[in-house]
């Protein structure tokens, strides 16, 4: 098909975009690769920095995905902070908005996800930020201290996280959510109330069902947040952090099909033979669960990363995995892994007033998804057996006497 | 500092020089080494930096948690020998270490 001289260009350098870049060489591709970045800085992991970064165990070096030396060395021609104006499928052409072209032979779209945004007055105040990127956590980290207090909106991972790394830093940290519960998008009732008593314990408040109308401010910093029963909860920073849309517009223009994410195969390829899409911008099937889906972590994006650089280097793509991710907050690990769409039921295994413990989701003896809190077996048992689909015994998985290995037998 | 020798399930050799304070994986991955994928960059959340450590080295590379351990249960191919690399943090001692991988960190 293409030229092969045009190699490949990655239109977004993050976790997904370096990934593929670096996979690339490492399968022996030889051909041009060019990685574009609107970031001024190169590919780092997104994850520490509402963690162990923010929290200032991690430092800058620590997050970057591989060490600046290395796009040279591997001849990958790093393009940052520069956007993309746009994708013309039919000459093969990537148009940057500094008027440069670049040919390619395959497109992989990685242009991820952005922090939604509230349409709200005082938005625009300054205190009031998103967590998405490193720039982003610098100034709230800069917010951060004793003495201050953090506003979370949106009772999500990043909100929760956030508000552990702002407790761990002397900071006080309220969460506004505006469902009757904290996680009510991606964890369980039992998760819900779990996080929103150890964060209790730690010193967080929260305010559930909170309608937030709108920030207020004096001399153009925010100093509160103010909610529809017309209370004002008061605050030096206020972090937004409800959801992050797919980074999908350059795609629509170009005419890719696009639902949730650029709509991609089992292998991320799009419509277009040319064009892949990978990480939170692509809406992908989900062979475990029979349905498409738009995934958030690192754990897709590098799947699809694999899938796609196996795909032009010629190699099998490997198997599909069952879909996982984590959060850190305090001394918690919270792994999960799953989806449960059509479960049914829920078996808890452990007592979580332990902190120990995990929620499994069943469809009849099958299971579909496991929430898993300090229980690190149970989420390695649990991502096994979500995939091999094989039928359990109920009671034995109950039963925290009986080993996950044997349950997994 | 320590050199270190990542073997590929392949035989593939990698001898490199890690500044102490990283972790073996992160000595793998800031190095573009195939083998360990580190899907998590070193949580222990994910058990994809799976190695064999030299017999030589092993009491050498430390003991494991038990949250290593119980996530190392269940990667594949695990024999005595099995350590995840992210929770190996490198030290002068470990100068001259030498881990191989398995075929599959999935």
């Amino acid at each position: 098909m293409g030229d092969k001289n045009n190699g490949v260009v990655i239109v977004g350098a993050g976790h997904a975009g370096g990934t593929a870049a670096a996979l690339l060489r490492q399968y022996g591709y030889e051909h041009p690769i060019t990685l574009i970045g609107d970031e001024p800085i190169a590919p780092y992991q997104r994850p520490p920095l509402s963690k162990a970064w923010l929290k200032g165990e991690a430092d800058a070096q620590s997050l970057m995905l591989k060490p600046e030396s290395f796009y040279a060395e591997a001849a990958i021609d790093l393009i940052l902070g520069t956007k993309v104006a746009r994708l013309d499928r039919e000459s093969k052409i990537v148009e940057l908005a500094d008027g440069r072209s670049i040919p390619y032979e395959y497109l992989i779209l990685a242009m991820g996800a952005r922090a939604r945004t509230l349409p709200i007055p005082g938005a625009e105040l300054a205190g009031v930020m998103c967590l998405r990127s490193a720039a982003d956590a610098e100034t709230l980290k800069a917010a951060l201290g004793p003495g201050r207090r953090l506003a979370v909106i949106g009772g999500g991972y990043i909100g929760l996280e956030a508000a552990a790394s702002a407790r761990a830093l002397g900071a006080e940290a309220v969460v506004l959510e505006r469902e009757p519960r904290i996680l009510a998008r991606v964890a369980c009732q039992v998760l819900s109330d779990f996080f929103t008593n150890y964060h209790r314990a730690k010193g967080v408040d929260f305010e559930v069902s909170a309608m937030v109308e709108g920030f207020e401010g004096v001399d153009g910093h925010v100093t509160g947040v103010r909610l529809g029963d017309g209370r004002t909860i008061p605050c030096d920073a206020a972090l937004v952090g409800v959801g992050a849309p797919p980074n999908d517009e350059l795609a629509r223009e170009a005419g890719l099909q696009c639902e949730n994410g650029i709509v991609v195969d089992e292998h991320a390829r799009t419509a277009d033979p040319a064009v892949f899409a990978i990480g939170d911008v692509s809406w992908r099937p989900m062979p475990r669960f029979d349905r498409m889906f738009r995934l958030e972590s690192v754990a897709n994006a590098l799947e699809q990363a694999r899938q796609v650089t196996s795909v032009i280097t010629g190699r099998t793509p490997p198997p599909h995995e069952v879909t996982w991710n984590w959060s850190d907050q305090y001394d918690l690990k919270y792994q999960f892994a799953g989806l449960p769409f059509d479960a049914d039921d829920i078996i808890i295994r452990g007592d979580p007033g332990t902190a120990r413990f995990a929620v499994f989701h069943l469809k009849g003896d099958i299971l579909e998804a496991v929430e898993a809190v300090n229980a690190p077996a149970e989420f390695m048992a649990g991502r096994q057996l979500i995939g091999q689909r094989k039928p359990i015994s109920r009671a034995r998985l109950a039963d925290a006497t009986v080993s996950m290995k044997e349950v997994a037998a | 500092m320590a050199k270190i020798t990542y073997i590929e399930h392949s035989g593939s050799e990698h001898v490199i020089d890690v500044k102490s304070g990283l972790s073996v994986m992160e000595g793998a991955v800031k190095n573009n080494i195939p083998g360990i994928d580190a899907d998590c960059g070193g949580a222990c959340a994910c058990a994809t930096c799976h190695v064999y450590v030299d017999e030589a080295w092993v009491d050498k590379a430390g003991t494991k948690s038990a949250m290593e351990e119980s996530m190392l249960d269940f990667a594949e191919n695990v024999a005595d020998n099995s350590r995840l690399s992210c929770q190996i943090k490198v030290t002068d001692a470990l100068d001259g270490l030498i881990v191989r991988m398995p075929e599959s960190q999935h």
